[in-house]
Formats: structure tokens, sequence, C-alpha cells
């Protein structure tokens, strides 16, 4: 990028940054909006129509009069709260949301800790085959979801796994990972599998901005490799690893693929195991579309709320200093 | 080197030269870190030169001869089913991925470049989308198609997956930092109009960038389980993710079926690993800055 820009990228005053168009040429006055109208009219569309959609959804409730026949026997109601309070008050969708939350802190906290780990391995001077394992670790990035836990849903099968195979020839008996003890370890792996070369990658990229010199002053006066990680790298990372902890655990909130692929390879996972996976029952295969959207608009709310929330909690001392430009 | 002696602590033998010389304890970490992202690779590799019944019974690292079989397999299951899912995949996250960074390069540059009535409003709705989770729209977004009769369509994959408000900020980013306004103004001096400034002057520019907002974009729509598998119930229209995840369904009855799904995962997944190790330069992602560095 910067062999492009002849001029440095930092505008000096705030509105140097645009275009002025003089006076009287209606072409510069109307062009943004012709830019923006594509982003407008899908954002409308396919992002604040369905929002929309959802919200209204889920304060409505099919009532059924009569014998339940006929074109109006089915007729849509407002409902109020009802399928709010029906919603928190399920033991399914509680039982969903106790085990994503247990998921999600068995997964977060491994995943954040060994990209955070890599990464300043990947940085740190005295570690080789560098290009090598960045790509390997970043390697899973490429697989999607779905594809990842059919790969992994094979090697934990007794049948097929060489873990289960290695073992058994050592004599020990292989606890079944897809029993419902092992299953949510099962399913982080997987998450964690996928997840953490990209986060690794994002955090080493973060690394890389830091002035050399800064180490190397540290370094000069007799800092070890870690302290200068403790004391200096991991302190300038915050915010990225602020935004990576964030996006994972979106991600973690929203799991659905992981679980519903290894579904047909062991009898442990039901229906409603997570609650994305209680809405898409709920939606299309009970065709209860009011209970499914009051469900979705508390899964975004929690989503939305978690995550201001921790960028609140420790967005402060994080973002200091960006805030300060 | 010569210059850690003049401190104190530092040992005039080793210096620098000690600290920079490497740790095998922490290449070890690296290493098994690597070998745990390579084994399910390998695996599937090895599994898929492995007829129906070998694949239960020899030892999983044990390759065998059947890898061409397999994938005439695969490719005669239900007339070449799978390559048509191939070819869908493609579309959805190929042809996806280009309209949406084009969607987005050109609101990104409009939101960088021009002053004009509304745009904070656009800007402040695009970066709350980029909150919103993007999973939770699926199923809204079924039952709006479906009131227009769309559900079940390549558009009803496609459309949706073009709008991006992260590929938007992105994009705007990219604007920002690599798009001179001194060259904007000389080409608009010359008489250039406001879509030759964008196409021939700004999008050249902002190339490096917009190569990360696709691969981020192809990423995102080639993982998106859900949307394709809600909206879509012909399965002559799956990609490839839906359509192996219904194998693998058929598998439980029929395990000859895991072979097939099995080859299938590694065929789907060679593309990937060719295209990502050929841009893996352009993977360095700075999230709380928003920025990428090419």
């Amino acid at each position: 990028m910067t062999t492009t820009a002849p001029a440095p990228p930092i505008t000096v005053a705030p509105s140097a940054g645009r275009i002025n168009p003089p006076p009287g040429r209606w072409r510069g006055a109307g062009a943004p909006y012709l830019f923006l109208a594509p982003a407008i009219v899908l954002f409308t569309a396919f992002l604040a129509a369905p929002i929309g959609y959802t919200i209204y959804l889920s304060f409505r409730a099919s009532k059924v009069s009569g014998l339940g026949l006929g074109l109006n026997a089915r007729r849509e109601v407002w409902a109020g709260l009802a399928n709010y309070r029906q919603a928190l008050g399920d033991p399914d969708f509680l039982a969903s949301v106790r085990r994503v939350g247990l998921y999600g802190l068995i997964l977060v906290p491994t995943m954040m800790g060994l990209a955070l780990l890599f990464a300043l391995l990947l940085d740190s001077k005295r570690t080789r085959a560098k290009s090598f394992t960045r790509i390997a670790i970043f390697l899973p990035y490429a697989v999607p979801a779905v594809i990842a836990s059919l790969l992994w849903g094979f090697l934990y099968l007794p049948d097929v796994s060489p873990f289960v195979y290695l073992l058994q020839k050592a004599g020990i008996n292989s606890p079944d990972i897809l029993s419902s003890g092992g299953i949510i370890f099962a399913v982080a792996n997987i998450a964690l599998w996928g997840g953490t070369g990209f986060n690794m990658i994002v955090l080493y990229t973060s690394l890389k901005t830091i002035p050399a010199d800064l180490s190397e002053a540290a370094m000069i006066d007799g800092a070890s490799e870690v302290q200068i990680a403790l004391r200096i790298k991991i302190p300038m990372v915050m915010p990225s690893l602020v935004m990576t902890f964030i996006f994972s655990m979106i991600a973690t909130l929203q799991v659905f693929a992981e679980p519903n692929t290894l579904k047909p390879l062991t009898n442990t996972i039901s229906s409603t195991w997570t609650p994305l996976m209680k809405v898409y029952r709920d939606a299309f295969i009970r065709n209860d579309i009011y209970s499914a959207a009051a469900t979705s608009v508390i899964i975004a709310l929690a989503t939305i709320a978690l995550s201001f929330g921790l960028l609140k909690f420790v967005g402060r001392r994080a973002f200091n200093q960006e805030s300060g430009r | 080197m010569t210059t850690t002696q003049a401190h104190s602590g530092a040992d005039p033998d080793t210096g620098v030269r000690r600290i920079r010389r490497s740790s095998p304890l922490a290449t070890a970490a690296l290493l098994i870190g690597a070998a745990y992202c390579l084994v399910p690779v390998l695996w599937v590799v090895v599994a898929s030169t492995k007829s129906a019944s070998e694949l239960f019974s020899s030892f999983t690292f044990a390759p065998s001869s059947h890898l061409f079989g397999n994938i005439h397999d695969l490719s005669a299951y239900r007339g070449g089913l799978y390559w048509r899912w191939m070819a869908n995949t493609l579309l959805y996250a190929g042809g996806g991925a280009l309209l949406s960074t084009v969607v987005s390069a050109m609101a990104g540059f409009a939101l960088a470049k021009y002053t004009f009535p509304g745009k904070n409003i656009a800007f402040n709705l695009m970066l709350a989308g980029v909150l919103v989770p993007g999973v939770i729209l699926a199923i809204p977004q079924y039952f709006l198609l479906a009131k227009v009769g769309m559900t079940n369509s390549y558009l009803s994959v496609l459309l949706p997956s073009i709008i991006s408000p992260y590929g938007i900020y992105l994009a705007r980013i990219f604007a920002a930092a690599s798009v001179p306004d001194e060259v904007l103004e000389s080409a608009r001096a010359e008489g250039a109009n406001d879509a030759r400034l964008f196409f021939d002057i700004a999008l050249p520019m902002m190339r490096t960038g917009l190569v990360t907002v696709f691969l981020f974009q192809f990423v995102g729509i080639w993982n998106n389980y859900m949307l394709p598998y809600i909206m879509l119930g012909d399965d002559r229209l799956l990609p490839i993710t839906v359509g192996l995840s219904g194998l693998l369904n058929q598998g439980a009855s029929q395990p000859a079926m895991y072979t097939s799904v099995i080859t299938g995962a590694l065929l789907s997944i060679l593309p990937l690993i060719a295209l990502f190790l050929g841009l893996q330069r352009f993977w360095q992602v700075d999230l709380s800055a928003g920025a990428v560095k090419g």
C-alpha cells in the first residue's frame, strides 16, 4: 500500500480528507449517493428489514379460532411479551444457554491463550521454522466449520480414530469423546482447531507493528524475552486482544455448524443443543416462528450486551492510545 | 553487539547474541501446534485412499490404493451431483465475494472521500451492522424471501452474501489510506467525472486492500453454513458444505457413503488450501486498527 501512495496516508486536517466539489457541479453532489446506493439497498433488504421483521414477529402469536379449520382459522395476533416470557422460562433454552456458557468457558480462554502464545513465539527471535508453523497453524481457517466437524467427527469415531487405536495398543481403555461427558470438549476442540490460527495472525500482525527498538532497548537493559512479552508486547497488543476476544465470544454464542454436523455421528447432541439450534428447530420443525423470533432477539441482545459490556470494562485502559488521537 | 558490553549486567561474552540464540523448547511448542493443525488434513488425505471396508479395519494412517476409485464413485453419485455442488460453491463464494468487494469498495470510497448530507448516518449504520450477529439474520431472511417467493434459488443465497458492513468499513479505511486527495483533485481538474475517478484511479490504488476484503468475504460465505442450509431445498443448488453434511447424514444408515464423504471433503478443501497458500501474504489483519498491512 505504501508503494502506491506518494503522500503520507494520514491527513493533517480532518477536512483535508474529502473532496469538496466546486459549486454548480451537480454530478459531484449526486455521486456519493450513487456509489452508496447498492450498499444501502442491500443493507435495507437483508439487514435492516430482517431485524425489524424478527422484532415484529417476536411480539406476535398465532391464534387458532374455532376448530382450527378453514381459511381464517389461524390468525396472527399481538402477543406482547408472552413469547419472551415463554422463551426465558423454557428449560430447553436455559439448558442450551448453560451448555454454550460452559462451552465458551472451555473454548475462548484456551483459544486466545494459544493464539497469543503462538503469536509471541512467532515474534520471538529465539524460534525456528517460523514460516512453516505460521502457515500450518493458520491453515485450518481455510477449512469451513462443516468440513472441519466432518474430519474431526471421523477422528472421534472409535472404529476410525488413531487416538483410540494407539491407546488400545498401549492397553488403555480410551474414554469415548462422543459420550455425553466428552461431547462438549469434542465440539470445543473443532472450534479451537479452526479459530486459533486466525486469532494468532491478528495478534502477530499487531505484534509486528511494535517498534523494534523498544524491545531491543529492553533487551540491552537485561530484560528476558518473557519479561519483554509480559511488560511490553502484551500491553501493546491489548486492543487487538480485546477485539479478537469479543469476536470469538460472538462466534461462540452462535455455534451451530459444528454440533449440527456431528449430530448424525452421536446421539448425545439434541436438537436444542445450542441456542441457535433451538431457534432452528422452533422455526422449521415446530413451525413456531414467533417463539423462534423472540429467542433470536434474546440471543442478539445478549451478544450485543456482552460485546459492549466487555468493551466498556476493558475499553478505557485498552484503547487509551486510540481515543487520545 | 559491542554496545551491550558497556551496560552493566550484560555478559560480555554473550550479550545480545545470547538472546538471539534459538530455544528448542519454544520451537517445539510451535511445531506441536503445527502438528495439531495438520493431523486432520493428513488424515483426510490418507483416508480418501481407502475403500469403505478398509476405513474401519485398517490402521488410520495406513494409506491404500483406492483414491481414484473413490473419486470415480463420488463423481458417479447421482449423475455428478458433487461437481455441481463444487460449481455452486464457486458461484456463491467466488461470485458473492467479488460482488461484495465491488459494493464495499464503492461505498467505502464514497464514505472516505466525499462530504455529503447523511454521511454520518450511513457510516454509523454500517458500523452498527458490524456488530449484528450475522447467523441470526438467516432465519428472518428466509421468511422475508419466502414472502416474495425467492427462497430455494441461487439468488436467495447470493444476495444476502453481498452486503457486508465489515467489508465496507475496511474499504473505507483502505480508500482513506491509499487514495491521495491530490491525485483525485488533479484528475477532476482535467475533466474526469466521478465514475472515472473511482474505476480508473481509486480502484487500482485500493487493489491490495480489496484483495483482503475479497478473501474475508470469500471465507465468510464459504463458512456460512446456516444460510444455504435454511434457504435451499433443492439439493442441486447446494454448496459443498451443506451437500456433504447431507451425505454424512445418509452415511449413518449406509456406512459405504462415508468414503464418498471423506473423498468429497478432501477435494473440496484442496483448492482452498492452494488459494490460501498463494495469497497468504494478504492475510495480515489488524482488527483493532481496522487496517490491513499489505
